[in-house]
């Protein structure tokens, strides 16, 4: 369930709960529901027929009767979109070294719950995933208990310490599919540049989490009027702004592959979105959270510190900036930056809190509801943005129900009322700010590599 | 109905910002009436007796945590103290265990000063006593600002339409918040002075003037709040030295000119003399800066009685 276009068979004994792996899959019938693939220009009520792990085609009606065997399982889609698997290209595991907080199992089965048939995860770990034989760990583990497809993201340098290169060429042979120094981005510029170039032998993005933690300092949230009034240290937008525009001039320069995580300023969209007019290779995606909640929340929830995350939560001219690039085409992909925290973590003074949310549970129904709903942007743009545009961005074979790619397909209900409740979150962490927010939209159904996960 | 009939409601005083303006009157009336406790020959009255209280202070603190002390035993409480080298933080509790355990001592209200904006108010949602925030980080000092208008009201005798200077470290203070919030919500016209290093990013949306330049902040003030400037900030890039800063922002007797001929000048402490205010000045005849501690007693105790009374008002329902 991991390397890049294939679909690993072999997986351990399956356990109750989860989909049988030892023999191959039959087949599956996507029946009656509105099929909506943006890969393909497909928007249309139809039936999707799945063999043997691929995606076998989208017909108009495809009757079990005309199928030779007897082998069809049917799921009735009514009323139901069928989309591409979901992808969410920014997620922390935390496995190896933090599974008090997540694991590849907790978080795979978060994913599927939320609707994802594939993740990329964060290599800030512990050990952090700098070698091979890390990447080789999750994805072996992924196999063994994972609810989706596990793609690990690699380090940058060893150690993500910014020094030297780590072997990125090991890694993406062993599956890594981008890399990352994450929460300690990449301040060294030559080093940049070196990565930049290197990772062209690779065919990889290098991915920034744009920050300069100088100007960051001790800020632990947007500097702005929130900040102002609520005394704490603010973190500039600069902060995020002047590293996206000196990893442009590189991506430009080398001709390398930059993929900014989490873009969170109106400044960087508008750098990225220039930089693409010039036929920069760059990519960008944004959190679900920046699309809806700004700075006021830390105030409007008196401090909660489910409301602190890097990049901060920034100002509604930030926040009205990303959903125009959501409209315009700049933004490639909307992923959710899922950190787990565990409860004593973060049931502290909100200056010493660790940053991050939860994020895998809680992305479709917000977007649907928030951003669909809320007429900004067509289904079809929001099934693109968590579909086709992370897998592009980082070189999966998901995000299309094109003939003979991955029968992954993810089966939600646009108008479902849910009322989020962290209780019930497979996650391990509950720490998210959406806790009670009634939302109009919610996944029904994973299928991955053409079986119906049981979450 | 006026300030003096509505019934007290709130069990914590957390912030300013959260007061309607009839609740700030209140406080201050409220706060007159005790001010002759003070000149009494036995400096107590029994309102308060069996009540408990608790001074959690994480900062140091003289003048404040003295000063709320001095409150509760004139109003005859039971007060215990805790500092931050006594607590159990330092053995690694978090600060909702400590603050649980100390609710299962059953205090009737715990006053907080803490580093970090916000502690006061994680604390009241979890408690069941009262909250009074004597300062987190730079967000608010409500009692500060509640004792600066006490002083401001007794000598001009009314708050709406003063010109108010408050000059100084404005990023880093939670006595300009609550000063700010507190005179801007009666009226008063308030601008704020300081170095560009030292001015948070969007000061304007709190309803302030904001300039650069003392002499311009001067400018006919009928108050004016000198705010201590921290030395230790020279080391983190806000301003390069103390020659410089006075020079800048300093004020002396012969800028002070440029204020209302009848001004008065605050300092809410601890002062360095020769770095934001002039010995001359501070020791001077506009000088209201002991007042301040003196009310700081009478508004304090108000405070007190107004939360604490309201729970008694619960406990008879």
């Amino acid at each position: 369930m991991t390397a890049r276009g294939e679909r690993g068979e072999s997986g351990g004994p399956a356990a109750a709960g989860r989909p049988p792996r030892r023999e191959p899959p039959g087949r599956l019938l996507v029946a009656g529901g509105r099929v909506v693939d943006p890969s393909q220009g497909i928007d249309e009520t139809a039936d999707l027929l799945l063999e043997g792990g691929e995606v076998a085609r989208v017909d108009e009606r495809i009757e079990p009767a005309d199928l030779d065997g007897d082998d069809v399982e049917v799921v009735d889609a009514s009323g139901l979109v069928v989309c591409p698997g979901l992808v969410d290209i920014h997620v922390h595991l935390r496995e190896p070294g933090q599974e008090y907080k997540e694991t590849v199992e907790t978080g795979t089965r978060a994913a599927a719950a939320g609707g994802f048939t594939a993740v990329a995860c964060m290599p800030n770990t512990d050990p952090p995933i700098d070698h091979r034989a890390v990447v080789e760990s999750i994805v072996a583990e992924a196999e063994r208990r994972g609810y989706a497809r596990v793609h690990p993201v690699g380090a940058v340098s060893k150690g993500m310490a910014g020094e030297s290169l780590a072997e990125i060429g090991e890694m993406v042979r062993a599956g890594a599919v981008a890399v990352s120094d994450d929460g300690l981005p990449v301040a060294h510029p030559e080093l940049m540049r070196r990565a930049l170039l290197y990772a062209r032998h690779f065919g990889v993005p290098v991915t920034q989490h744009a920050e300069d933690l100088h100007l960051t300092g001790g800020g632990v949230m947007h500097e702005g009027e929130w900040s102002t009034r609520l005394g704490l240290p603010g973190i500039p937008g600069a902060s995020e702004d002047v590293v996206v525009a000196r990893d442009l001039i590189l991506a430009e320069e080398t001709g390398g592959r930059y993929h900014v995580a989490h873009l969170s300023t109106g400044r960087s969209l508008e750098l990225v979105r220039e930089a693409k007019r010039r036929g920069v290779r760059v990519t960008c995606e944004v959190t679900p959270h920046h699309l809806v909640l700004t700075d006021r929340a830390v105030s409007d929830t008196g401090f909660s510190t489910d409301t602190k995350m890097k990049p901060p939560l920034r100002s509604e001219a930030d926040r009205a900036a990303l959903v125009a690039g959501l409209a315009d085409g700049t933004v490639d992909a909307i992923a959710s930056d899922h950190a787990p925290h565990h409860r004593d973590e973060k049931d502290v003074e909100f200056s010493l809190a660790p940053f991050g949310i939860l994020g895998l549970e809680t992305t479709l129904s917000l977007c649907l509801d928030r951003l669909v709903h809320a007429g900004t942007i067509p289904l079809g743009r929001l099934v693109e943005l968590l579909s086709s545009g992370p897998a592009r961005a980082y070189g999966l074979a998901g995000g299309t129900l094109a003939p003979g790619s991955p029968a992954d397909v993810t089966l939600f209900d646009p108008d479902r009322e849910i009322t989020v409740d962290r209780r019930t979150f497979r996650s391990k962490s509950r720490n998210t700010p959406f806790h009670g927010w009634k939302l109009r939209g919610a996944p029904v159904r994973t299928i991955l590599g053409g079986r119906v996960v049981e979450v | 109905m006026t300030a003096a009939e509505r019934p007290w409601s709130r069990k914590d005083l957390l912030g300013i910002a959260e007061l309607e303006p009839w609740e700030i009157e209140k406080i201050l009336d409220t706060a007159a009436a005790f001010e002759e406790v003070a000149h009494r020959p036995i400096k107590k009255v029994p309102t308060l007796r069996g009540k408990t209280v608790i001074n959690l202070f994480f900062e140091t603190s003289t003048r404040t945590r003295s000063s709320f002390e001095i409150a509760e035993k004139r109003l005859s409480a039971d007060s215990v103290n805790f500092s931050a080298s006594s607590s159990a933080l330092t053995k690694g509790e978090s600060l909702v265990d400590t603050a649980l355990n100390l609710q299962a001592m059953a205090p009737d209200l715990i006053v907080i000063r803490h580093a970090y904006p916000g502690t006061p108010h994680m604390l009241a949602r979890r408690l069941e006593a009262g909250v009074i925030n004597a300062g987190d980080g730079a967000h608010e000092h409500p009692t500060q600002a509640l004792l600066d208008a006490f002083t401001i009201r007794q000598r001009k005798g009314r708050l709406a339409g003063l010109k108010v200077a408050i000059v100084g470290d404005i990023e880093h203070s939670r006595v300009v918040r609550s000063n700010v919030h507190l005179l801007t919500r009666m009226g008063a016209e308030v601008t704020v002075a300081g170095l560009h290093t030292m001015m948070p990013a969007a000061m304007e949306a709190l309803g302030v003037k904001v300039v650069h330049d003392l002499d311009e902040a001067l400018e006919g003030a009928d108050v004016v709040m000198m705010l201590r400037i921290q030395l230790e900030r020279q080391s983190r890039m806000l301003f390069p030295s103390i020659k410089e800063y006075f020079r800048l922002f300093g004020l002396s007797a012969e800028r002070l000119a440029r204020a209302a001929e009848d001004v008065i000048i605050m300092h809410p402490g601890p002062m360095n003399r020769g770095v934001e205010i002039a010995s001359d000045v501070a020791d001077g005849p506009f000088s209201v800066i002991l007042e301040q501690v003196a009310n700081g007693v009478a508004v304090r105790m108000a405070v007190l009685y107004l939360l604490l009374s309201r729970t008694d008002g619960e406990a008879a329902a």
